[in-house]
């Protein structure tokens, strides 16, 4: 018997032992971190950059594959009891010799999971993890010239990137609305005294937001440099027009943090996504009337939001509790109960 | 046996302002759920997984018998906290708003051999829509038991004190047969409906799973331990089953609960909804660790008109719930344990006789209700 069969015959014996948990669910009270545990990581510090963002310290399980400067991971965290998930860069160099991995956070109003972070996050807390991912990454062959045209938190992927790899030739732009909102201020100037960057800063609470027009001022070889732009969308279209424009598109990689716009009004369209069909829901109607009428199979109980037996995954999109008035918005593991929730706007119920 | 309705001083509109009183204790809760509420079910769940492991680990020795007196007590608790504290109420959902798979009604998995997706239809959807309604609950007796003056006797009610006693050392196998609606589903043409033959599938696989981990793989790690180790979890199943019967019959069966017909809940608004949960159910009352060695369901009443908030919430909602109980003049029924187990006791033991023909009562009242 191959070890595989072997270890496969053992976990299975050790199953029938802890039946009807698993052995994992015993392992994960010592062990959260372990090989083949669930992806997680534990918060080790958090330091504070600016007067609202933070690096948070991450000690990754053991199964975390690591990263290529420039990805994202997507976490989750408990805010106020509640699991939420969101997606940040990460701002560690790859190859980091102690293991940790960190994010930048900057705390954006009415942002539960970035203020939690920056504001409330403590040393020692368990956070669920992904894999490492996203294409805004640097090539294998190093760009003779590079540009990193960012703004705001737009900064992170980029500055990961800096941390990572060093070019011979390194422009970058930054936008921020005063000098003590630059995220990582003083290291971008230490990298700029030791000549390993020149940099210019904007300031837009006085300079106004950055022209791009004004490029050509400000780095007359733009058009030669490979460039990596992360930032607001404003800032993202501008450069993607002006790149096109130059007969340069492909010089330029962007990365859209896309905040999740959920509108929520009264009612809209309902997909539901298994069956693929399509319908109008008003504001009032519960989406398991709504998805029988259309003719997909609805798992149902009560009818009266008590005994669980319709809850469905919310894949997109936005729905109100009918009994509280409060609106759910779509995420991973985010289940509702069709039976007393309504449309609160266009949404994706998977059946 | 009288036939007065224990609210009919209430009158509609009073009815309707109950129910939004009670939504309104609801909301305040829902408002302030949150980490407090989290880090308690999650140190619960802990400490039940640790005790369990340490239990069974001392088992490893029940040769020795004060380690065998130990491990089987412990073990006990543990199978309780699954069973109320855990179980139960993560099978109902209430922590489900916190998002984690792992504490999950759609995910959670129970020490139970009723598996727990059919439990939650039998229990959440069937019991808890329909309490006390006779015909629609068959919580009522589990279908083997007389519970009420109103049902017709049979000379086979004379042994339910028995099967009441028996149902309560093997419970999880009697709820399992529940859930099953074996009575129904046995006869020719229903046992070949695939549909039950699927969930009676499902069943048979729990039981063998979960006996093969307490009467064969457990006893056999202990080697030589084997049969006090099968001994102390066959003990420690006793222990958990009598003890859960006791707590569960306190809920609806004690003396001064009420039982309703089938047409009174016909059109029910959601006042009336919970007046009926309000008056099908009794309490027990006790210290902290009571309250938490059932479950919670010692707050049976609080339980049952709020089944999805969190259970180390009801301690505080009993208290505005008792204020709306006086302030709409009815009757809060409560007791400590003992009392409440020999009231129950007492109605199986009672009703196991004929009583005299039940009155014929008067169709006209849309809110008919019996009183026992």
């Amino acid at each position: 018997m191959t070890s595989t069969a072997l270890r496969s015959r053992a976990w299975k014996l050790l199953e029938m032992v802890t039946t009807p948990l698993l052995p994992s669910d015993y392992l994960d009270l010592v062990s959260p971190l372990r090989a083949g545990a669930d992806l997680r990581g534990r918060i080790e510090a958090v330091h504070p950059e600016t007067g609202d963002a933070a690096t948070i310290v991450i000690r990754p399980g053991r199964g975390w594959r690591g990263h290529t400067a420039g990805q994202y991971v997507r976490i989750g965290v408990d805010v106020d009891g509640v699991r939420l998930w969101r997606a940040y860069s990460l701002t560690s160099p790859a190859n980091r010799s102690d293991g940790r991995v960190t994010i930048t956070v900057k705390a954006i109003s009415d942002g539960k999971v970035s203020n939690h972070l920056v504001r409330r996050a403590k040393p020692g807390t368990l956070i669920q993890l992904d894999q490492a991912t996203g294409d805004f990454v640097l090539p294998q062959a190093k760009p003779a010239k590079v540009l990193y045209l960012t703004a705001g938190s737009g900064i992170t992927p980029v500055m990961g990137m800096l941390r990572d790899t060093e070019f011979d030739d390194v422009v970058m732009i930054h936008s921020a609305p005063q000098p003590q909102d630059v995220i990582f201020r003083d290291e971008l100037h230490d990298l700029v005294a030791d000549k390993k960057l020149r940099l210019t800063e904007v300031y837009t609470d006085t300079h106004g937001m950055l022209d791009i027009a004004r490029l050509d001022g400000l780095v007359p070889d733009w058009a030669e440099r490979e460039t990596w732009a992360c930032g607001p969308a404003g800032l993202l279209d501008a450069a993607e027009k002006h790149w096109s424009e130059h007969g340069v598109p492909e010089r330029l990689h962007t990365e859209r943090f896309r905040p999740s716009i959920v509108v929520a009004g009264d009612g809209g369209e309902v997909t539901f996504s298994t069956t693929g069909k399509i319908v109008g829901a008003d504001g009032a109607t519960p989406l398991l009337d709504i998805g029988e009428k259309a003719g997909v199979l609805m798992p149902s109980g009560c009818r009266m939001g008590i005994c669980f037996g319709c809850v469905t995954p919310l894949k997109d999109g936005a729905v109100r509790d009918l009994r509280t008035g409060e609106i759910t918005e779509a995420g991973p593991g985010v289940l509702i109960q069709t039976c007393v929730s309504a449309a609160a706007g266009p949404c994706d119920i998977e059946r | 046996m009288t036939a007065i309705d224990p609210t009919a001083h209430l009158s509609a509109e009073q009815i309707e302002e109950l129910g939004r009183e009670l939504d309104a204790i609801r909301d305040e809760v829902i408002a302030s759920r949150g980490e407090k509420d989290a880090a308690y079910i999650r140190k619960v769940i802990s400490a039940q997984r640790k005790l369990e492991l340490a239990s069974r680990g001392v088992l490893l020795f029940s040769f020795f018998p004060p380690a065998w007196l130990i491990g089987t007590a412990g073990l006990s608790v543990a199978k309780i906290m699954d069973n109320m504290e855990i179980g139960h109420n993560v099978l109902h959902g209430q922590w489900d708003w916190m998002r984690d798979p792992k504490i999950h009604s759609t995910t959670w998995e129970w020490d139970h051999v009723s598996p727990s997706e059919q439990w939650k239809h039998s229990h959440n959807e069937l019991h808890h829509t329909y309490t006390n309604v006779i015909g629609k609950d068959n919580d009522l007796g589990y279908g083997i038991m007389r519970v009420d003056e109103d049902q017709a006797w049979h000379p086979v009610h004379l042994g339910q004190p028995l099967w009441n006693f028996l149902n309560a050392c093997f419970f999880e196998y009697g709820i399992a047969a529940y859930d099953l609606e074996l009575g129904k589903n046995l006869n020719k043409r229903r046992r070949k409906n695939p549909e039950f033959r699927a969930r009676a599938k499902a069943v048979g696989r729990k039981i063998r799973k979960q006996v093969l981990k307490d009467y064969v793989i457990h006893p056999l790690l202990s080697g030589p331990s084997f049969l006090t180790t099968l001994a102390a979890t066959f003990t420690a199943n006793l222990v958990r089953n009598i003890w859960s019967h006791s707590v569960i019959m306190c809920g609806h069966f004690p003396e001064g609960v009420q039982i309703f017909e089938r047409r009174s809940i016909k059109g029910e608004t959601r006042g009336q909804w919970y007046l009926r949960q309000m008056m099908g159910s009794a309490n027990i009352s006790g210290s902290r660790a009571m309250h938490f060695m059932t479950g919670n369901l010692s707050h049976q009443i609080e339980h049952h008109l709020f089944p999805d908030l969190p259970s180390n919430r009801y301690a505080e909602v009993a208290v505005k719930v008792r204020a709306l109980f006086e302030k709409y003049e009815l009757e809060y029924v409560t007791g400590p344990l003992p009392k409440q187990v020999f009231s129950a006791w007492h109605k199986v033991f009672r009703l196991s006789l004929p009583n005299k023909k039940p009155k014929v009562k008067t169709p006209d009242r849309e809110q008919e209700l019996v009183a026992a």
